[in-house]
């Protein structure tokens, strides 16, 4: 993961509250592109006109936000799919931080695992960095100081969990940390399988040559609501 | 203090503390489809790491799978190679996978409870945003990324911040007619799509108690609509009478035990939730969205917003761009909305009580000569059974399409689409712009709502088509 300490760049406002990832990249998109691809596709649904043009109303279609480093939001943002190549493709579009009033949670997850930054503000502060970032004026991120700001604003600042910052900060692998611990994984699931058999005996029948007629007789899932 | 059922369930998989108030957490079942599960393998792989827990981890085909009757895999080049991707690696891998060829494919958030794999008290995962469906067991089970997928392949853990607990309580009686969907539905349009972000949730209260487990799974399935990654049910004794016997739950004394231990998991008395919400659905009306949010939701006999009345001006111009995507007018009547499409199943509504009930209302009659219906059961357990209730005949007979299971025209992944500038009342999930196809307007609505719009060709409830709930 590419470390993120400091970015200054331009910033694109996309005010509304409710932005989802089918919005921010389709499923026909994540199902056929791969990782790398992703780019002409983030916000599709906002960014073309039916017939595949560009629409000049949009404003990552227009200089300089065609180039911003730095997204802001409404309310909510990157709501639903837990699709990741909605990060993917928001990154590859060349976006490093979004700062929004809330995101979903799975999505602000995803960006941590990428090195994309989600910056939490309250929506009085959204307003005064959207009209800094509108005039075309770069907007200044520094992690390792939690600031957010423009020359015209003077430093906002931004709250993140140590660890999250820490893992943005050093690019951290949190995959090879965790294998770090398998000692304390295995204790885990010693004591739990002593506790709960079941929990780890699932497979064994699952694995087993199947027999649908005889399963369709194990039981019947016919279960009428109570309020239907 | 007593614990939430959310406290119990997450110390009970707390492995270790890292710093930062971030839990490395045991991850009780891992559940993979295709469409993000073959691209983690395939990743795990180039990173040269072994699976940790084939033991844990299950995968079925659901999201680019064909529905057409004779599917072997998907209806395209691209669709097919994901589909035998994720066969191959799971036999190598010694994954086990529930496939059309074994009678137990279906989308992955029907099959894990109906094969009793999704019990009380797990932690399961799943890279899919709607795996909140398996909380209706008193489970955690929430979706997850393609680096996490990654992660918990690897070390069968993750990494998880604690979020806050909530508990929705609902009171009242419902009407005949309304149901689980509208419930949670009107839930969502009360409290808005983001009022659950940062929580888990737990579902309390008589209506959510006299709900069968099918109606609970409803009910959690949406919680990510509400904001929510995380939403449980506490089990009960009709969630044991609904896992006992199932195919991978405990069986026998070993049942008997689990019983025992999931019984202790219920929020205690005086347990303390970071916030309390009640919400009341005595009496509402069935339920449809007519906006690109699950939040932009009323009553079916209800008129569509002005937005002109709105007076905060982000919210506004919100309301003009969803009405002029679901090409709506303001104070148009929701139940005279003329519709082209009506699309049954998903792993909001795709059970066999959500069949039997849009059956019972198609019964005897024929869908409107301009609508497309479709019917896709969650899985082919629920089509087995439906076709052995003659449920499939009943469809037919009035003129819908009969298909596989998938998730099919929920998502599109799989080419299913709404096409562009068609309106379709669907019983899944989302209507977000684009959802069901480019172009494509979606309501959201309960099965026998759909099942009665087919019939009627706009937007209605049964009683409009002379059927009595």
């Amino acid at each position: 993961m590419k470390p993120f300490t400091l970015v200054e760049g331009y910033a694109a406002p996309i005010m509304q509250d409710n932005i989802d990832t089918d919005v921010i990249v389709r499923i026909e998109r994540i199902a056929k592109l791969k990782r790398g691809q992703f780019a002409p596709w983030a916000f599709e649904a906002l960014r073309y006109l039916p017939d595949g043009s560009e629409d000049p109303n949009f404003l990552l279609n227009r200089d300089p936000f065609r180039n911003a480093q730095i997204l802001i939001a409404g309310a909510n943002f990157g709501c639903g799919s837990s699709r990741e190549m909605a990060v993917w493709s928001i990154q590859e579009f060349g976006i490093r931080c979004i700062v929004a009033q809330s995101f979903g949670d799975i999505f602000y997850g995803n960006c941590l695992q990428n090195g994309v930054l989600p910056i939490r503000l309250e929506r009085d502060q959204i307003n005064v960095l959207t009209k800094g970032a509108l005039t075309g004026t770069t907007v200044r991120v520094d992690l390792r100081i939690c600031k957010i700001w423009t020359a015209a604003t003077g430093p906002i600042e931004f709250a993140i969990p140590d660890t999250q910052r820490e893992a943005l900060l050093s690019g951290l692998d949190e995959v090879a940390q965790t294998l770090n611990m398998t000692a304390s994984i295995d204790q885990f699931q010693q004591e739990d399988r002593r506790g709960r058999p079941w929990v780890y005996a699932a497979v064994d029948a699952a694995m087993k040559t199947p027999d649908v007629a005889q399963r369709l007789k194990v039981k019947s899932t016919v279960e009428l609501e109570s309020d239907v | 203090m007593a614990k939430t059922l959310f406290d119990k369930v997450w110390d009970a998989h707390h492995i270790a503390e890292l710093p930062g108030e971030v839990s490395l957490l045991h991850v009780g079942r891992h559940l993979m489809h295709e469409l993000t599960g073959a691209a983690a393998i395939t990743q795990l792989e180039q990173r040269g790491l072994d699976i940790r827990n084939p033991d844990l981890t299950f995968a079925t085909l659901d999201h680019v799978i064909s529905t057409r009757p004779r599917r072997t895999a998907g209806d395209e080049e691209w669709s097919t190679v994901m589909v035998n991707t994720l066969r191959e690696q799971t036999a190598r891998m010694k994954i086990a996978r529930f496939d059309i060829n074994d009678g137990r494919q279906g989308i992955v958030h029907v099959i894990g409870p109906e094969l009793g794999l999704s019990l009380p008290g797990l932690t399961i995962v799943c890279g899919d945003s709607h795996t909140c469906t398996h909380g209706a067991f008193g489970a955690i089970a929430w979706g997850i990324g393609s680096s996490e997928l990654v992660h918990v392949l690897a070390t069968q853990t993750i990494r998880q911040a604690r979020p806050k607990t909530m508990r929705i309580h609902f009171k009242g009686t419902l009407r005949a007619g309304v149901n689980a969907k509208d419930m949670i539905l009107h839930a969502i349009g009360v409290l808005g799509a983001s009022a659950g972000t940062g929580y888990a949730v737990e579902f309390a209260g008589a209506p959510i108690r006299q709900l069968g487990m099918e109606g609970r799974m409803t009910v959690c399935n949406l919680s990510i609509e509400l904001g929510a990654k995380i939403g449980m049910i506490a089990s009960d004794d009709v969630t044991f009478e609904y896992l006992r016997g199932r195919e991978f739950a405990p069986q026998g004394e070993q049942f008997e035990r689990a019983v025992a231990i999931w019984k202790q998991l219920a929020s205690g008395d005086d347990a303390v939730f970071d916030k309390e919400i009640e919400i009341d659905v005595d009496n509402i009306k069935p339920q449809v969205t007519w906006g690109t949010s699950p939040e932009q939701v009323a009553s079916i006999d209800a008129t569509v917003p002005d937005p002109s009345l709105e007076t905060n001006a982000v919210r506004r111009s919100q309301l003009m761009s969803a009405l002029a995507y679901m090409q709506l007018q303001p104070g148009q009547r929701i139940d005279q909305i003329r519709i082209d499409h009506v699309f049954i199943g998903s792993c909001t509504n795709g059970r066999l009580s959500d069949l039997q009930a849009a059956a019972a209302v198609v019964k005897g009659r024929h869908i409107a000569l301009n609508v497309t219906g479709w019917v896709v059961p969650g899985s082919l357990t629920v089509k087995l059974q439906a076709e052995n209730e003659g449920l499939d005949q009943v469809f037919l007979a009035a003129g819908f399409e009969w298909r596989e299971p998938g998730c099919s025209m929920c998502v599109g992944a799989n080419g299913d689409l709404v096409p562009s500038g068609q309106r379709c009342v669907s019983t899944s999930n989302r209507n977000f712009v684009g959802r069901q196809g480019p172009g494509a307007m979606t309501h959201l609505a309960s099965p026998v709502v759909a099942a009665a719009s087919a019939i009627a060709g706009t937007i209605a409830y049964p009683e409009m088509i002379g059927y009595s709930s």
